[in-house]
Parts: structure tokens; sequence; C-alpha cells
């Protein structure tokens, strides 16, 4: 495998006047009560992970869980009181301004909750404007800023202002200003909290259909447990700084590390999030019927064909090999069962 | 003892006010006593008790320290001139060229940095002058005499008042459309026919070199304070005190420095107008999202970038009402001014006051308030402007504007010329009507005036001797048989009960100053006018306020009535007061109530418009009639408001008592105005205007810490 775009390796951050002395002392035992009765308040807690190329990473917690501060580290809006962050390879600590202004105009594109766009700009100034702070000439960077502003679907009002635009349309302002200089790594900060939910929806199949199209590499901040089994690759988990589980979207759901995260998983609909291979049996059993289902295919939408079976069901791949079966029983365990021992 | 648990705070206010009555009625008035003490410096006198400190004596009348504390302050309105003298006089002597005697000359460095300064804004004051009335000083000032006498042609012609007038309208109309262009024409236009040409455009002038100035300082210093937190404390004790001195204080230092005439005004302008626009910069910087910044930051905005295309024009609106601030201050500034010889309107309003010719100041005081006006409306509407895209646009769409401006330029020419030609050997009107050879009413104002006097001289005389015998006379009494330690009893009591010991403490140290300077007695008689004043203005501003608030037209109808009064500068009001109760001590009281009603009505409406509509609601579906919802919800919430408008008042007050001074008061006020003629009153006057900052500062610190706290146990805000 190759070197990971984004790496941290136990990222800390503090906040309060002593806050570097503290951690030092700490030792790497971070202890938030402690820290709180000395005046200081624990953003982030021993962080560490790594995000590969192309990767979707999702950071959900709720509101003071520390994920947009642990995003800010990543992204040196602030910067961390301990630990060491890794930008394909730079050591991000390091750099210095120069460098990481450089960084940043080449590398780093990031959407925010409320926009964040500039008023006094249109709709093309603002998507341009990341290009022309990078020194390129007004005509390329509006050409350049034009191809965004029809990838996002935004063609004809290129010559609004933000405050005359919806809430949808400002967000898709802000992601293709983020897409402006082409950056690999994309940072999203609860892009769509901030939407009504029908528009919310919207901007999430659109958001996947982008990402299918340009395979950043991206951290995606949400508070919406949903969205994130919806959108992520990887799932983090965040409480009171500290990331409680960092797994797939199927292993959280089947798997929850701590109660914390079970809490969340409850509620969740899990033939609408688990695949037919997150529950297969890898083994092929002789009793097989002639119904194949694809393992990529979401339960929901074939636990209706397998239920008629009477017979376990093959599970192939995207080259019709078989590689495991499942059975009606198996289906209605996993929608219905698993759940009273919660209760 | 129930009930002494229920209030504590009550019997806690009880019990001071039961100290400071004691103290009052245990400390007997000396027998030595009397009211005119303040000169005691200058007057020598074997009753006089002395002491020297740093090598300045201060002579005063010594009381028991009870009664009135010995004026230990005294050395230092004295130490300061001997500074500036020093300074300006004998302080590191260096060779300086001299174009005119071409030889180097021995000079002082701040006299030759001062002097340079003066040269500078002198400079830049004639260049827009000629530009507006014609002359030739900028012409010599790159050439010579000699030059000139040579080619007269090169003199500057001036603008036709047409031109001016077209082009203020045009003006008008791309900031705020039609309805101020017709205004901006129509005032111009009075402004010439009747003869108030030449100082309206000096005084325009003025402002055209010191708000730009001002401007850049404020933003630069603004900018700073928002980067550096350093920055911002030095200065934040300077602003606060810069914003309750009378700017008729400030002159007097200025005088010194700067000499007479208008460089100096300008100069003192900027100490003045730089501190709001620094507030302000502030606060618009303080107010842009987080998230616009970090916006910033990930485009990869270094930090100049990020300043000047992210933060300053998110910031825009905020600051530009700045530039609103900077204008007005400047212009009242260009009338006070007057005083120490900057010429224009304010200088004619003055000669005309000092003539009692109300007719005369009348038409230079509506001159001043329509210039007023036009400036506040034309910068506000700048402010809320938005941003026009003309990507759409062609060329002439685009330029109309300047083009029509162009048009007006080559007619207005066009129209001075046929006009040297038709009127002939006389004024050529339209080219500029000449100062006082327009229209004037000033004869029917005089003769109205002279009407109302002989008319209604009875009752205003019987009127003005109640007052002044029955309610003003006794309160100033009462305010005089104070001992010092009682007041001071008082003021450190009323602080510590509002805001613990922090705030007794600055309280504290803002009262001994004013007790150890020589001015105590004074500033009773100051804070007895304000006082008086402000009771007045705020019984008829809460309740026009609360009336007004009962209907959505007249509330709008009332804060447009009150934007408007308030840009006239505070000098403007003393000329109908005048105008009807001649020179007495109920002129000054009646133009510090009109001036002081407007903020306390201003903020009851604001406060009461802030309650939100839910509650309002909630409210009105508990079944509460009108009544009782204006005393259960609206007054206890809006009160916290409301009383931030006391605090203005009470600012708005001391300003207007102090100018006050001018038609003849006893009170600091006074002295600051001899101070003005007075070759050695630099110290005075900035020690007696820190003095009025100071009783300022005394309300702005007890309320400021009563609202807060108050705002944050009703949790607004």
């Amino acid at each position: 495998m190759s070197e990971p775009v984004i790496k941290c390796q136990s990222v800390y951050k503090i906040f309060g006047a002593n806050a570097e002395r503290m951690l030092k002392e700490a030792n790497g035992n971070v202890d938030a009560k402690t820290f709180q009765d000395n005046g200081c308040i624990v953003g982030v807690n021993n962080a560490s992970f790594e995000v590969s190329k192309g990767e979707m990473l999702v950071v959900m917690g709720l509101s003071g869980s520390g994920k947009s501060t642990l995003l800010r580290c990543i992204s040196r809006l602030t910067d961390a009181t301990g630990g060491k962050i890794f930008i394909e390879g730079q050591d991000l600590l390091n750099l210095n301004n120069k460098e990481l202004i450089d960084l940043r105009r080449n590398k780093m594109g990031m959407v925010f909750q409320s926009f964040a766009l500039l008023p006094h700009k249109t709709v093309l100034e603002n998507i341009a404007f990341p290009l022309q702070i990078k020194g390129i000439k007004t005509e390329d960077s509006i050409n350049k800023a034009m191809d965004m502003v029809k990838l996002v679907g935004l063609d004809g009002r290129e010559n609004y202002f933000p405050r005359e635009l919806s809430g949808g349309q400002q967000q898709r302002v802000g992601i293709a200003r983020s897409l402006a200089v082409e950056p690999d790594i994309w940072f999203l900060d609860e892009p769509f909290s901030a939407l009504d939910p029908l528009i919310r929806k919207e901007m999430q199949d659109e958001f996947l259909r982008l990402q299918e199209k340009l395979q950043k590499t991206i951290m995606f901040i949400t508070h919406d447990f949903d969205e994130a089994l919806k959108l992520a690759d990887r799932i983090a988990i965040m409480k009171d700084g500290i990331i409680e589980q960092l797994d797939t979207p199927a292993n959280i759901v089947l798997n929850p590390a701590t109660e914390y995260v079970r809490k969340f998983t409850e509620e969740v609909p899990r033939e609408k999030v688990l695949l037919i291979k997150d529950v297969m049996d890898e083994t092929t059993s002789s009793d097989i019927g002639d119904l194949k289902v694809s393992k990529d295919e979401i339960i929901e939408n074939v636990a209706e064909k397998i239920l008629t079976q009477e017979k376990t069901v093959a599970v192939i791949d995207g080259k019709n090999n078989v590689v495991g079966s499942i059975n009606p029983a198996k289906i209605i365990n996993t929608v219905f069962g698993g759940r009273k021992n919660n209760n | 003892m129930e009930v002494l648990k229920k209030y504590p705070k009550l019997f806690q206010w009880l019990f001071l006010l039961i100290v400071f009555f004691a103290l009052c009625f245990a400390i007997d008035v000396p027998e030595t006593y009397k009211f005119i003490r303040g000169q005691a410096e200058f007057v020598k006198d074997p009753n006089q008790s002395a002491f020297v400190f740093l090598g300045k004596e201060v002579r005063y009348y010594a009381f028991d320290v009870f009664w009135r504390l010995p004026p230990l302050l005294g050395w230092l309105p004295i130490w300061i001139n001997d500074s500036l003298f020093f300074l300006m006089n004998d302080w590191m002597p260096m060779e300086f060229w001299n174009e005119d005697t071409q030889e180097y000359k021995t000079r002082p460095l701040v006299l030759q940095i001062t002097r340079n300064l003066t040269a500078f804004m002198t400079f830049l004051i004639e260049l827009i002058r000629e530009i507006l009335l014609g002359g030739l000083e900028t012409i010599v000032a790159f050439t010579s005499w000699d030059w000139i006498d040579a080619n007269p042609w090169a003199e500057l012609p001036g603008l036709p008042w047409t031109i001016v007038a077209a082009g203020s309208a045009i003006l008008a109309y791309k900031l705020g459309g039609k309805g101020l262009a017709i205004y901006a024409l129509l005032s111009m236009t009075y402004i010439s026919i009747f003869g108030q040409w030449k100082p309206s455009m000096q005084t325009l002038s003025f402002i055209l070199v010191a708000a730009p100035l001002s401007f850049i300082f404020g933003l630069g210093l603004g900018v700073a304070a928002f980067k550096s937190k350093r920055v911002e404390k030095a200065l934040y004790p300077i602003l606060l005190v810069m914003q309750t001195m009378p700017q008729y204080a400030v002159l007097v230092p200025a005088l010194v420095l700067f000499g007479v005439g208008d460089h100096a005004a300008v100069i003192i302008t900027m100490i003045v107008a730089v501190p709001p626009m620094i507030l302000l910069t502030l606060l618009g910087l303080r107010a842009v999202p987080p998230e616009v910044i970090e916006a910033g930051r990930m485009s990869g905005c270094n930090n100049w970038q990020l300043m000047s295309k992210v933060l300053i024009p998110t910031a825009r609106r905020d600051i530009l009402i700045g530039v609103n601030q900077v204008i007005m201050v400047c212009f009242s500034m260009a009338v006070i001014s007057a005083f120490i010889g900057a010429k224009g309107l304010g200088f004619n309003l003055l000669l005309a006051l000092n003539q009692l010719n109300i007719g005369l100041a009348l038409e230079a005081g509506l001159c001043i308030s329509l210039i007023a006006i036009l400036l506040d409306k034309m910068s506000l509407a700048w402010a809320n402007k938005q941003v026009d895209y003309f990507g759409n646009l062609n060329f002439f769409q685009r330029n109309k504007n300047s083009l029509f401006f162009g048009v007006v330029v080559i007619v207005g020419i066009l129209l001075a010329y046929f006009g040297s030609i038709y009127f002939k050997g006389g004024y050529n009107y339209l080219f500029e009507v000449p100062h006082n050879k327009g229209i004037s009413t000033a004869g029917f104002w005089n003769k109205g005036v002279d009407w109302i006097f002989d008319t209604f001289f009875v009752y205003i005389k019987a009127f003005n001797t109640w007052l002044i015998v029955d309610v003003l006379q006794p309160m100033r009494a009462l305010y005089l048989r104070m001992p010092a330690i009682a007041t001071l009893v008082l003021v450190v009591g009323a602080g510590y009960l509002i805001g613990g010991v922090r705030s007794a403490l600055v309280v504290c140290g803002l009262t001994l100053f004013i007790a150890l300077s020589p001015w105590w007695d004074r500033a009773l008689v100051t804070t007895y006018m304000a006082t008086f004043g402000v009771i007045v203005s705020c019984i008829i501003g809460f309740t026009v306020g609360t009336l007004c608030f009962q209907n959505k037209h007249s509330t709008n109808f009332m804060l447009n009535v009150c934007d408007i009064f308030q840009t006239f500068p505070s000098f403007v009001y003393l000329i109908p007061v005048m105008m009807l109760f001649g020179i007495t001590d109920t002129s000054v009281l009646i133009a510090v109530i009109v001036y002081a009603t407007i903020p306390a009505t201003r903020y009851t409406i604001e406060g009461l418009r802030s309650v939100p509509a839910g509650l309002h609601d909630a409210a009105t579906m508990s079944g509460v009639t009108k009544f009782q919802r204006l005393f259960k919800i609206e007054f206890p919430l809006a009160f916290p408001h409301m009383m931030l408008g006391l605090n203005q008042t009470i600012v708005f007050a001391l300003f207007m008592v102090i100018i006050g001074a001018f038609i003849g008061t006893e009170d600091l006020g006074q002295y600051i105005l001899k101070a003005l003629s007075d070759k050695k009153g630099a110290g005075i006057g900035l020690t007696l205007g820190i003095c009025v900052a100071f009783i300022g500062l005394i309300f702005d610190n007890l309320i400021r810490t009563w609202v807060g706290k108050r705002k944050k146990h009703l949790g607004i805000d």
C-alpha cells in the first residue's frame, strides 16, 4: 500500500493558557476532567488514523465532540498542541508560513457549514478567488471558475451575489470554490448541516456523483449518523475529543465498539446500510438454489427475493464467481434480530 | 428581617444614602468658604496656603479636608503647560534649511515638526478650497509670487456653483437615488442663492481634508488593534477618554502646538474623529464570521491578502458607518473650530452669535444643518449600498454618471461664461453668489425675535425668574453644599454596590482626580447643570419614546427625527434658545435638554423594539392588557438598553453644558473658554477637558457595569 495521504499520530488539541506544559506533564495520559479543573479544555484527545488516497473518511460526532477541531488541526487552521500530522509525507506542523500557504494553494480545499462566501464578490468571483490569490491571470482564473460553475450546475447564475442565492446554491458555490484549485485533499466541515432535509439529500447525491468523478481524498465532518453511513468509506465516531471507533459503516453497525456508538446504531435500519457481503457466509453450502445475488447489493433491494426462496441463495462477485451464500433466516436475523439483548 | 433578606440590595443602597446624608449634615460649611475659588493660583492673597511640587507653586484656600480636598494636583496643568512650552521652544534644537532666507536656522525639533505638519495641512486645505472657490496660493506654492505676477492666467478659476450643485446631485443620485439627489440639488441651490456659498465651501474643503485623513488613520489603527491585543490595550483608555471628552476642550492644546487657523483645526479634528473610526473598524472586523476568515486562509491568502481582500471588504458596511461617523465629527468640529480661527460657516455663526444677530446666525445655522443632513444621508447611503455588478453593461451604461457629470461641467462653464456677459460690471451670479450678497432673511428673523421679545417678554421673564430662583439656584446650592468626603463616599459606595471592588476603585480614582484638581467646585456646577438636563431629558425622552412606540409609523417618524437632530453640530442648538431666552442659564439648560433628549428618546424606542416578538405574542396570549404588557414585559426587558440611552444622554448633556459656556455659565466650560484666550491655557484646557471626561466616565462605568450584569441576568445578548 502506498503512503497514506493524511496521517495523524496521537494528535492533541488543548485550549487554555498552560496547555502545552500540562500536556507534557500528563505523559500521554490526558484526562479531560483534570485538565478542566486547571482551566484547560481538551478539544482533541490522542487521535491517530490514516486516510489513503481516494478514500472518504467521515468524522461523526455531536456538537462539542471535537470533530471540527480535529479538522482544523489537519488543515492547520489551528495548531495542534501535540502529536504529528503528515500530509503526503510532509510534516505539517513543521511547515513555515510560506510552505503552508503553498500547500493550501495547491493541495487543499475546504467547504464550510455556513458557506463562508465573500459577500462582496459574485458567484464567479468567489469561485475564482483562490485562483486569483494564487496569482493566476484573471482571464484564466475566470475560465477555470466557469468550468467549476458548470460542474456544480450553477450555469446562468455566475453573476449573482451570494445574498441572491438559496442555501443549497450557496453551498454549491462553496464546493466549487474549494475545488477550483484542483486540490488532492478535500475537507468538508458539516457542508450540508445548514440545509433543509430535502435539499440536503439532493446535495448528498450530488456530492457522491462528484466524488465518483473526482476521486479526491476526503475528510468529511458531520453530526448526522445517517449521512455518515450514506457517504463514508470509513467512519470515525468522536466523543469528548476521543475517537471512539474508526471502521467501515457495516462494521460499526454490526459491531459497535462502545456503549456510546451502540446508541447511534440502535435506530439504524440495517437493511438499508448493510450489503450482502457484510452478512453472508463465506462458505458455500451444497444446498444452493438457482437464485444468485451480487455481494455488493444492499440487503433491502434483494431481501424480498431471498425471503421467498426455500433454499440458501448463492452470492456472486462482479465476475459471476460464487463467493459465498446466504439463507433467508440470516436476512431475518440481520433485520430483526440482534437487538433484543440491547433493550 | 424577612424584608431585609428579600431585598438585600435595597437595604445596602438605603444604608449608603443614610451615610451620605449623615456626612452632609455632620460637616458644616466653613465660614470662609466662598464659591469662586478656582483662580486661587493666579491671585495672591495672604490667606492662601501654598505648596511647591516639581518646582511649580500651587496656591489655594485651605479648608478642612472633609469639606474640600486640597488641590494636590494643582501643579499638573502648570506642569503640562511648561512641558509643552519646553518641548516647543527649547527641546532638541537642530539645524534646518530655510527656503525663504536660503540659510540654516536653528529650531527646536518639535516646533519644526509641527510647522511642517501645519504647512502640509495648509497646502491641502488651500488646494481643495481653490478648486472649489478659485485662488492662487496653490500655484504660488509650486512657483513663486513673481511667476504668478508674470502669468496671471494661471490663477485657479474655481468651479462655478452650478457645477458643484449638479455634481453633488449626481453623486447623491448614484449613492442614494432620486430623493437624495433632489435634496442635494435643493440645499446646494439654497446655499448659493442665500449667499452662503463661500463659507459653505470653506467648511466643505475643511471636511474634505480632515475626513479622508481621519479615515486612513482610523482604519490603520483599527486594523492594528484587531491584529494585536497589545495595541488594542494601549488604545483602549485613550478611546474611552476621547469619547467623553468635550470636543471643545481639545482645541486648547492644539492652539499651542499648531497655532491659529484651519490647519490647526484639521489636525485637532483628526484627533477627535479617529477614535470612532477605530472603534467601528474594530467592531466590523470582529463581526466577520470566523468561517469566512478560515475560507480565506484555506484559499491560501497571506496576511496582507486576508486583510485587504477578505476582512475589510466583508466588514465594509461597519467601516463605512465609521466613515459616516468621521464625517459627522469632522463637520461638528469644523463648526466648533471657529474658536481657533477656522474659516467657514462656523466662523460666521460665531460672529453672528457674538453680535447677537440671531437672523444671521439662523441662516448660517440652517446652512450647517442642510449640509450636515446631506453629508450624513450620503455617507449612510454609501454604507448601505450593495455592490453592483457591471459585467453585463456596456461602456455608456457603466459610466453614465461620470459622462453626465462631464456634460454638467461643460454646461456649467458655458453658463458661467454667459453670466459674465449678462451681469456685466456686477457680480456674476451664475459663477458665484458673493457672501451676503444673496437673498437674506436675516432682517425678517431679527424682527421676529424682536416681536417675540416684545410680546412674550413678561412670560418668558417670569418663567426664567421662576426657574432660576426656585429650581436652579437651590439645586446648585445643594450640590455645592456637599462635602467632598460625602460625595466620594456616595460615588465609591455606588461603585461597590454595582460592580464590586473593581468598579469602586475605578470610580474612586476618577473622582479623586477631579477632587484634587483646583476645580472641584466648578465640576460640581457642571454636574448640577448636567443632572438637571439629564433628568428633564430622560422624563421627556422616555415618555415620548414610549408613546411613539405604540404605533409603527410614529416609531419610524420619531427615529427619523432623532437621526436628523443628531446630525446637527451641537453649537447650532444655541441659536434658537438664545433667540428666545437671551443670555441666561435657562438658555443653556434648554439647549442641553433639547440636545440630550435625542439619545434618551432613541434608546427608549430601540430598547422597546428589541423585545423579542415571541414574548410579545406569548404575553398577548396570556391575556395581558396593553398597560400590563408595557409594565410587566416591555419595560423590564428594555430597561438595560434604556440605561445605555441614559449613558449617552449624560455624555450629550455634558457636551452641551460645556459649550454653553459660550453663553455664559460658571462651570468648567467657562474655564475652558478662558483657557482658549490664555497664552498659558494649554495645560489648563487639557486638564479641564480630562475632568469633564472623567465626570462622564464615572457614570459610564457605573451604568455599563450595571447594564452588563443585568443583561447577563436576563440572558439577553
